[in-house]
């Protein structure tokens, strides 16, 4: 394992409780080892990213934090309480909304009803009702398309549904699984500028992304992981200039 | 006087629609002209006693089978959920009827012989057993389907697709043995009179709504005019709570389980009570329906309660339109009629026409197999599809249009 060790925690926390910490997670899928010992930290207010190739735990992670798979060894917390071993619909209770690999909207469903689903755990109906039009701000196209099924929309307008969703449930740790998967390179841009905005406007999100050079754009801190392992970490601006980094994930020689 | 009332229900349906739900004009009057439609039906001059094409047997049956279509629509239509096992409830519903409005109760063991229980019944007195009044033994049956449902989902609903579906094939299976065999048990226990059935089971009373002129104190056993009204009655409660439950939070629920479970974890719906709401809803369905069945045909047979039961109803959802209220009941009472009358009516004409001696009856399953999969290759949606999926379909062959235009 090859790490320069650009971290100093102590300045990183500057006095705050971390506000997700994953510690030393194992999780099979069988007998398989997906992930095999990830430690992470995410500070509030923060944008965190994992990057890293196909794989490489990026998405096993995201699972085991909200509830869908189960560690075998290590502990998840939130806010200092233990979320591991919670149910999917218990995390989110929490205050942890994510926008899933694959976006898995509802396709049959209006757009409105997936931003109305996203709310589902909320009964303040004003606050609804306020939160929908932030997203409307934040993507203007999906208020051209209110009444139309989301499994009609294009690709783009579907990761954008998918993100609005999340936001729905007015998370404290948002969850972006491949935000950009599958989308040309300008709505990548557009999608990355709103995430760093919904950051801007308190929401700490944690960015799992294939896409390393942007992802590291945005981010905070950067972990980067391979077959299971966290092989780096630091400072997302750092590892943005780290040679290993270019050229494993940033495609340079 | 039911030509009035016809035009009456027409009328207050129809406005009541239009106004009250701001439907389109066509809409309420469709809806009005079904519901008065469903009022005169067994007064029609087109029904009969007992042959010709539409029998009031029949007719009563339909109204039983899409009470059935309308409970299982809420597990397999809105959730989503592929059961195959629905007959469970149907047979707990109908063993509920029996042992409550019978004489059964002496039989069951030799402490119970003298056993003679009466609450607002309409049977004599003097006839020894539990007899409770019909109107309390549909509660019982509904709560007592709805427990079975969480006990039966609570160990299968963990499944996904076509597991759940099997498991749920063999409860369906499992529950008609227990009761084929529950007529020894140990102690000389009695629970279900075995292959032997239970009956006769109590006729209907009215109460006090025999004092509305042409309503009869307690229902005959061939009074099916009155029978059928009363399931219409329970049918009409079964479409309000399916639109009620649809439009709230826990039919948003089912839709988003029904179209990704994955995803509506993660926005916080609880799978497993959200699922297990949906068995327990529509086994009421169910155990209503039960029964009341028990009380049409007068005795509770185990071998009633088959495996084709759940099929036929999973093919009238199917057949009218999967998650679809108003398609439930039009593939039931379609269903229905072919099973019980259309087949033998539409095959002695033709034997008849043929000079043959065709039984088509054999043939019943065949065609439904037939129907199901002309149904798939032609209109997968049923009948009636639900809104959505006939938004989506439209959707998509517009992005079909518009790409053959752009090459």
């Amino acid at each position: 394992m090859t790490s320069i060790d650009v971290t100093h925690p102590a300045s990183r926390a500057a006095g705050r409780d971390p506000m997700l910490t994953v510690d030393d997670i194992h999780v099979y899928y069988g007998n398989i080892a997906a992930v095999k010992g990830i430690s992470l930290t995410v500070f509030p207010g923060e944008i965190v990213t994992l990057i890293g190739g196909n794989g490489a735990g990026k998405s096993t992670t995201m699972r085991t934090i909200s509830g869908l798979l189960k560690p075998k060894r290590g502990e998840v917390h939130f806010e200092g309480k233990r979320i591991s071993g919670l149910k999917g619909h218990e995390v989110a209770e929490r205050g942890i909304a994510q926008s899933p690999e694959g976006r898995r909207i509802f396709g049959r469903m209006t757009v409105t009803e997936n931003l109305e689903l996203g709310a589902f755990l909320r009964r303040d109906k004003g606050a609804i009702a306020a939160d929908m039009d932030r997203v409307f701000e934040l993507f203007p196209r999906l208020k051209e398309r209110l009444v139309q099924k989301a499994g009609t929309l294009s690709g783009g307008e579907q990761q954008m549904l998918a993100m609005g969703r999340a936001l729905m449930a007015e998370p404290r740790l948002l969850l972006l699984d491949e935000p950009s998967m599958g989308l040309a390179p300008v709505l990548v841009e557009s999608v990355f500028e709103t995430i760093k905005k919904v950051n801007e406007q308190g929401t700490t999100v944690l960015l799992v992304e294939q896409n390393a050079l942007v992802a590291l754009n945005i981010a905070n801190h950067a972990y980067v992981l391979e077959t299971g392992r966290i092989i780096l970490e630091g400072p997302a601006k750092e590892l943005a200039h780290n040679d290993e980094v270019r050229k494993a994930y940033l495609g340079e020689d | 006087m039911v030509a009035i009332t016809t035009l009456a229900i027409f009328l207050l349906v129809a406005a009541g629609l239009h106004f009250l739900n701001k439907a389109s004009l066509q809409k309420a009057a469709i809806g009005g002209v079904a519901m008065a439609v469903a009022f005169a039906l067994p007064h029609l001059w087109f029904t009969t006693e007992t042959d010709g094409y539409l029998p009031l047997f029949t007719i009563v049956l339909c109204a039983v089978y899409a009470l059935f279509a309308l409970g299982l629509n809420i597990v397999v239509g809105f959730a989503g959920l592929l059961d195959l096992g629905y007959v469970a409830f149907f047979l707990v519903g109908a063993y509920v009827g029996a042992w409550f409005m019978s004489d059964f109760a002496v039989n069951v063991s030799k402490h119970t012989l003298t056993m003679n229980f009466h609450f607002l019944d309409a049977a004599s007195h003097k006839i020894p057993g539990i007899h409770l009044s019909f109107w309390i033994v549909i509660v019982i049956a509904g709560i007592v389907a709805a427990f079975a449902g969480v006990v039966i989902g609570a160990p299968t609903l963990r499944l996904k697709s076509d597991y759940l579906a099997l498991v749920t094939l063999g409860f369906g299976e499992i529950l008609p043995e227990v009761f084929r065999n529950s007529d020894q048990l140990p102690g000389n226990l009695n629970l279900t009179n075995g292959t032997k059935g239970i009956g006769p089971v109590d006729r209907v009373g009215m109460g006090f709504l025999h004092i509305i002129p042409g309503i009869p104190k307690t229902i005959v056993s061939s009074d099916y005019r009155t029978k059928y009204y009363v399931i219409l009655v329970f049918c009409g409660l079964f479409v309000w709570v399916s639109v009620k439950l649809r439009d709230g939070r826990l039919g948003r629920a089912w839709m988003a389980i029904r179209e990704d479970e994955l995803a509506a974890s993660l926005m916080g719906v609880p799978l497993m009570r959200t699922k297990l709401w949906s068995y327990a809803v529509g086994a009421v369905a169910g155990g209503v329906g039960g029964a009341f069945y028990a009380t049409i045909v007068g005795t509770v047979n185990v071998d009633t309660f088959t495996f084709s039961f759940s099929i036929i109803v999973l093919c009238a959802v199917i057949l009218g339109g999967m998650g679809n209220v108003w398609g439930a009941i039009l593939g039931a009472v379609v269903i229905t009629w072919f099973n019980y009358t259309g087949l033998t009516w539409i095959g002695a004409k033709i034997n008849n026409a043929a000079g043959t001696k065709f039984n088509f009856i054999n043939l019943q399953f065949g065609l439904f197999g037939l129907v199901l999969v002309l149904m798939m290759l032609f209109r997968p949606e049923g009948f009636i599809p639900a809104a959505r999926s006939k938004q989506v379909k439209k959707a998509e062959q517009q992005t079909l249009a518009n790409l053959e235009v752009g090459e």
